[in-house]
């Protein structure tokens, strides 16, 4: 039986993913299910698409070995799927523009997106000016301090940006906010949300958005290696450039699927976002998944130096995949993150973005443990251009 | 058999008038606060009474119950001081939890199920449960004689109305507006013209809330629904008071004049 079936109909996977809801959103929820499934198998969507990746967002995405790199990850092969190539510098391309072009097949005018690090307010808003929709996003005060770059950029293009002051002040928040907004103005509004989390159809139509990366991989490591990796590598927040890379893999039983996630000071401190290490099964933001929480079911606040990772909950597709045990999950430092970002700087002259360079550590530790002989495909989700300040200020670099 | 909360329908219905249906957070103001206040508002006019079981994340909610929840919260409540709530008060009305799905998921169906029993509890409000996700809570709320109350919005479909309240008893919470919780300067007409396709496909009783706040408006209400829902407005009360009994006196007051309008003679 092939592991990558699809969800059930009301978007199942194992115990996890469905719908927990107010009614107000039902109908919504059925009308972007029903314009996925269309699109899917309409041949003019998949062109009008597949021509935007090709002439705006730059893809295919590049593999790069980086050989000096990999002299600190046990000296294995290591190759990099170029995500932070595309167009506005990271994976969240490949979803906004396949929302974005639902939001006009469903005759809507405003969208209204969620971001944690900005880049998928930043593709959102970009999407938004490209098609001629409204865009507001919903950003924690908190992020829009450490990301305060994507914020300019985001006014730049265009969109609104709503600083949001409830709760951690982060992307839990903002997602919050979002769905606020979207239960008062679902008629004329797409809430275009960032990740493969959320109610149902969003893990499933967010995951087919990005399996592009996969897809893409697979053909090329083939074609440049005549083989499969033994290993893919992604980090993992909400879990979209992670699934996106994994889910053309799934019945490729030879090949290990690593999610990295972000460990903060230490998955045993308490204060990390690890949410399938660290987390437990219950409801958070419509699905069913794993979920940072208290022993009342109260969402305990996510901490990570990456803003893009800062989320108590992970998509329902890793939990299935985790509890069958066909990927695993293991939390990276933000210590850990830190030393695997500086040394890409270094070695490769690739600046990777945080988020990214959680799977860089991972990668470090998984090819000591393999050693020379192992092939390993990481997903460098995107670029750290919108994190110089923090890593400026990590490092001691004055500003 | 039926609980508390259906013999108050059945009551109302032969005095000719809707039901006034209060809600507030357990653990807000305080523990005792919230009992205080809730004990107010029944001895003022209201019939039924909704514990709140506040949340990190309630993406139904408006800045004010969101505030509400936060003290609450932070006042360190959990399922426990819930139960004590529902102990307390379902002493002098017909009580049901209002609360979001994880905590209860938490619980664990069956314990939340039985505490909520024995802690004198007619149902519970379940605004993101949608029935696709119910099997078990159904199977579950049904060995435990617990009425079952759904959420229902002016977008419902007509077939998916039908299907919800099917699984629904106790009475069915139409929402009379799309959006968060929070008190309107008006009730929206999508609220009457919700209750009027309920009535084709239910004989369940049928209460309106959301921006229900003012005695005007539960008068309108109460003309065409069986159960009028009141929330922001009172708390509200209490946030703006200076001492808890002034607040307390206010929302005694506030219920005074809302059950005034809830005659349909
Ligand atoms: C570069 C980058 N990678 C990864 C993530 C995490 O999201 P996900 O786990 O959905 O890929 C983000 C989110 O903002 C990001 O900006």
């Amino acid at each position: 039986m092939s592991l990558a079936v699809d969800s059930d109909i009301i978007g199942h996977f194992g115990p996890y993913g469905g719908r927990f809801v107010p009614e107000a959103l039902i109908g919504a929820l059925d009308e972007l299910a029903l314009a996925h499934e269309v699109a899917q198998k309409d041949p003019s969507f998949q062109a009008e698409l597949a021509e935007l990746h090709r002439t705006y967002t730059g893809r295919p995405s590049i593999i790069t070995e980086v050989k000096r790199f990999a002299e600190h990850a046990g000296g294995a092969r290591v190759f990099l799927k170029r995500e932070d190539l595309n167009h506005t510098g990271s994976h969240k391309i490949n979803n906004v523009l396949g929302q974005a072009l639902l939001t006009k097949r469903m005759g809507k005018k405003r969208i209204i997106a969620e971001t944690g690090a900005g880049q998928h307010g930043v593709a959102s808003a970009t999407a938004a000016a490209l098609m001629g929709l409204e865009c507001v996003v919903y950003m924690g005060e908190e992020d829009t301090k450490r990301q305060s770059l994507n914020v300019a950029r985001m006014k730049l293009l265009g969109a609104e940006v709503i600083p949001v002051t409830q709760g951690s002040k982060t992307l839990k928040d903002a997602i919050n906010e979002a769905m606020r907004d979207w239960v008062t103005n679902v008629e004329t509004t797409h809430y275009l949300l960032g990740t493969v989390a959320g109610p149902h159809p969003f893990p499933t139509m967010v995951r087919d958005f990005h399996r592009i990366i996969g897809i893409e991989a697979r053909a090329q490591m083939l074609e440049l290696l005549g083989r499969l990796p033994d290993v893919i590598l992604a980090c993992v927040g909400g879990g979209s450039n992670a699934i996106g890379i994994f889910h053309p893999f799934l019945d490729d039983a030879g090949v290990r699927l690593i999610g990295l996630e972000a460990g903060g000071s230490g998955v045993e401190t308490g204060l990390h976002a690890a949410t399938i290490s660290g987390g437990s099964p219950g409801v958070l933001h419509g699905t069913r998944s794993y979920v940072l929480q208290d022993k009342n079911g109260q969402t305990i606040e996510s901490h990570s130096i990456s803003a893009g990772l800062d989320y108590p909950g992970v998509g329902p597709e890793h939990a299935y995949l985790n509890d069958i045990g066909r990927a695993e999950y293991r939390p990276v430092t933000d210590a850990q993150a830190m030393e695997a970002f500086a040394l890409l700087c270094k070695t490769e002259g690739i600046i990777p973005a945080i988020e990214s360079a959680h799977a860089l550590a991972g990668t470090m530790q998984v090819g000591k443990e393999l050693g020379p002989d192992a092939i390993l495909l990481v997903n460098l989700s995107g670029r750290g251009d919108k994190d110089v300040q923090t890593a400026a200020e990590y490092f001691g670099i004055p500003l | 058999m039926s609980t508390p909360l259906d013999e108050l329908f059945v009551r109302v219905r032969s005095e000719n008038r809707a039901a006034l249906i209060g809600y507030l957070p357990a653990g807000f103001p305080t523990q005792e606060g919230c009992i205080a206040a809730l004990t107010a508002m029944v001895e003022g006019g209201v019939d039924a009474v909704e514990i709140g079981y506040p949340y990190s994340d309630p993406v139904m909610d408006g800045p004010v119950i969101q505030a509400a929840a936060d003290t609450s919260l932070r006042n360190g409540t959990g399922a426990q001081e819930v139960m004590a709530t529902l102990a307390a008060i379902s002493k002098v009305a017909p009580s049901v939890v209002m609360t979001y799905w994880n905590p209860i998921e938490r619980y664990g169906v069956e314990n939340f199920l039985k505490d909520l029993k024995a802690n004198g509890g007619s149902g519970v409000i379940t605004p993101d449960l949608t029935i696709e996700e119910s099997e078990l809570w159904i199977a579950s709320s049904n060995s435990h004689d617990t009425n079952r109350i759904y959420v229902v919005a002016p977008s419902t479909s007509d077939d998916r109305l039908r299907k919800v309240t099917e699984a629904t008893s106790g009475f069915v919470y139409a929402a009379s507006l799309m959006g968060v919780t929070g008190t309107r300067t008006s009730v929206s007409s999508s609220a009457q013209s919700l209750v009027s396709k309920l009535r084709t496909v239910t004989n369940l009783p049928i209460a309106v809330g959301l921006g229900v706040s003012t005695p005007d408006q539960a008068r309108e209400v109460a003309q065409y629904a069986d159960g009028v829902i009141v929330g922001s407005a009172f708390i509200r009360l209490l946030q703006e008071s200076s001492t808890l009994a002034e607040g307390v006196e206010k929302v005694r007051e506030l219920a005074q004049d809302l059950s005034k309008g809830l005659s349909r003679a």
